[in-house]
């Protein structure tokens, strides 16, 4: 394998809401292409992290953030960085689907609409960047005679689904995902799992999850947290088969959860 | 011997006359509410069908205001509510979107929110005062259409941005954060998915706010209502904005106070009239509602 690239690194990364620190000297290097899963015991802070890395945590007045973070080798925190064209190369997708409600169509092309004028995007356009995301998430054959039907009206892994196919036609480099089958049953579980493997050809994908099994199953690197400080990093196996801190080896044996 | 399974216990007993006793109390208190209301209606309607016409609604008032229609004043309160509502809206569902979209949680904004309920508890006849002040003499407006509605606008304000808060509110965090994921914008956001989803709350809170503003009769009392005013019956603009008008609610209090031997009918008909135009203004929010609601996908 070729020398690692790393599309999110962080150096001396603290977050504090109000008076409460979340996140606590947190420096990381996240590879290219490659599937890390981030772990902990609920309130450990990982879910704060992911979304430090496309700043959507800003939106709430009391956050303080200290420490760097680079995304594609720029400092997200310079000043002239454009929050629309961050968010644009970092998508997330939720615990919970939140597809729009809209249609299918117009779920998947609302961020072509949002980045391009209207004269830029003609029909033929929408439609190749429709079938080409639905395709890549797997949806394509089951939604094709069906792009009108309102996309709160699918199934949730179908929606879980669309809301990562409407990432898709701005091409992000990185896609950030909150829990994303803690919604699901095991097919739909499964499923996205499956997608995810084929995403990491393109994509750098960061997904938080509670379940060991998932993170064992469906990540590269693993990411160990507890109380807003990073325990572990390691590549999935070795963390699982064996943990160098005690910490690590309690959680993973679910000690505490 | 034991009772057979099930059978209810001397508890069960009087659990079950407390039920009883509480649906009763409450279904009385629903009853209390609206049998009086529909006494109401009916009393109206027998007291005031002896003048009720079509002419009665488009003609001048004669002979000191005991005979004839009520034309001006109907058609002034629909000039001030009209009037009104075209200022306070836009100025009111902006300032909500910028409270609720855009302003971070801060002593200024909680600040601002107590100012605006606090002043949707504010007495009619305070704004009153106030839009004399502010509109009639310092404005130098004069005693007009233009002050009078101005007034009730000020007074309508408060409620239309709290109702504008609350219809935005109800829209869910995930859309918003949808959005943003995508490198939407603030406005791109609201305009694509808030207000898509919030049109409906805000126009059933603006449009209730007409009958409140259509029986108000204290703002404008000093702004710019008269007790009579001869204008050309059935012209709908017979009235300029910098004239002075009657209104609805005000010839009501005319006729019962101000004019010896009006016919008893009179002021009754007058109530009839302010009341179905209420109600068919409500009605036209409650109907524009569920059609909107019914086309909400989620």
């Amino acid at each position: 394998m070729d020398a690692p690239e790393y599309s999110i690194t962080t150096r001396g990364l603290n977050l504090w809401y109000g008076q409460f620190q979340a996140l606590v000297d947190v420096s990381l290097d996240i590879p290219a292409r490659r599937i890390t899963a981030l772990i902990g015991p609920s309130g450990c802070g990982k879910t704060t992290l992911l979304r430090c890395f496309n700043r959507i945590n800003e939106r709430l007045g009391y956050v303080t953030t200290r420490g760097e973070i680079h995304v594609l080798g720029r400092n997200i925190y310079a000043p002239d960085v454009s929050l629309l064209e961050l968010r644009k190369a970092v998508g997330m997708v939720f615990q919970r689907p939140n597809p729009l409600p809209l249609s299918v169509y117009e779920n998947v092309v609302f961020g072509l609409r949002l980045h391009h004028r209207r004269g830029e995007l003609p029909r033929a356009r929408l439609d190749a960047a429709v079938e080409q995301a639905l395709r890549e998430v797997g949806l394509w054959n089951d939604l094709k005679d069906r792009l009108d039907t309102p996309a709160t009206r699918l199934q949730l892994e179908q929606q879980q689904k669309l809301c990562i196919a409407r990432l898709l036609p701005l091409k992000p480099q990185v896609i950030l995902m909150d829990e994303p089958c803690s919604a699901l049953d095991v097919n739909g579980t499964r499923a996205i799992e499956e997608l995810l493997f084929a995403l990491r050809e393109h994509y750098t994908l960061v997904v938080v999850t509670h379940n060991m099994a998932q993170a064992r199953r469906a990540s590269d690197e693993c990411i160990f947290m507890l109380l807003g400080r990073v325990i572990e990093h390691r590549r999935t196996e070795d963390l699982f088969l064996n943990p160098r801190r005690p910490e690590t080896a309690e959680y993973i044996e679910g000690r505490y959860g | 011997m034991n009772p057979p399974p099930f059978s209810l216990s001397p508890l069960g007993r009087r659990r079950q006359r407390q039920e009883r006793l509480a649906q009763g109390v409450l279904a009385g208190m629903v009853l209390a509410l609206v049998l009086p209301l529909l006494a109401l209606v009916g009393y109206l309607l027998v007291k005031g069908a002896p003048l009720l016409s079509w002419s009665f609604l488009t003609t001048n008032p004669t002979q000191g205001m005991r005979a004839g229609g009520i034309w001006p004043a109907l058609l002034g309160t629909i000039y001030l509510v009209v009037m009104a509502l075209i200022v306070a809206t836009p100025v009111g569902v902006l300032c909500a979107i910028y409270l609720n979209e855009y302003a971070r949680e801060t002593w200024l904004t909680r600040l601002i929110h107590l100012a605006v309920v606090n002043l949707a508890g504010v007495p009619s006849i305070v704004h009153a005062l106030f839009g004399l002040g502010a509109f009639v003499l310092f404005a130098g407006l004069g005693r007009s259409i233009l002050a009078a509605s101005l007034t009730l606008a000020i007074m309508t304000l408060p409620v239309i941005i709290t109702s504008t808060r609350e219809a935005l509110a109800a829209v869910p965090m995930a859309f918003r954060e949808a959005c943003w994921n995508v490198g939407a914008s603030r406005w791109q956001t609201i305009r694509h998915v808030v207000l898509p989803n919030a049109v409906s709350g805000i126009l059933t809170g603006v449009i209730l706010q007409v009958s409140r503003t259509a029986g108000e009769t204290a703002p404008i009392m000093f702004t710019g209502a008269v007790f009579y005013k001869k204008i050309a019956a059935g012209d709908l603009f017979a009235y300029s904005l910098r004239d002075q008008c009657m209104a609805l609610s005000m010839h009501l209090y005319t006729v019962t106070t101000q004019v010896t031997n009006a016919p008893e009918a009179l002021p009754y008909a007058i109530a009839v009239v302010l009341l179905v135009a209420v109600l068919a203004v409500n009605a036209l929010a409650i109907a524009l509602r569920v059609r909107l609601r019914t086309r909400k996908k989620w």
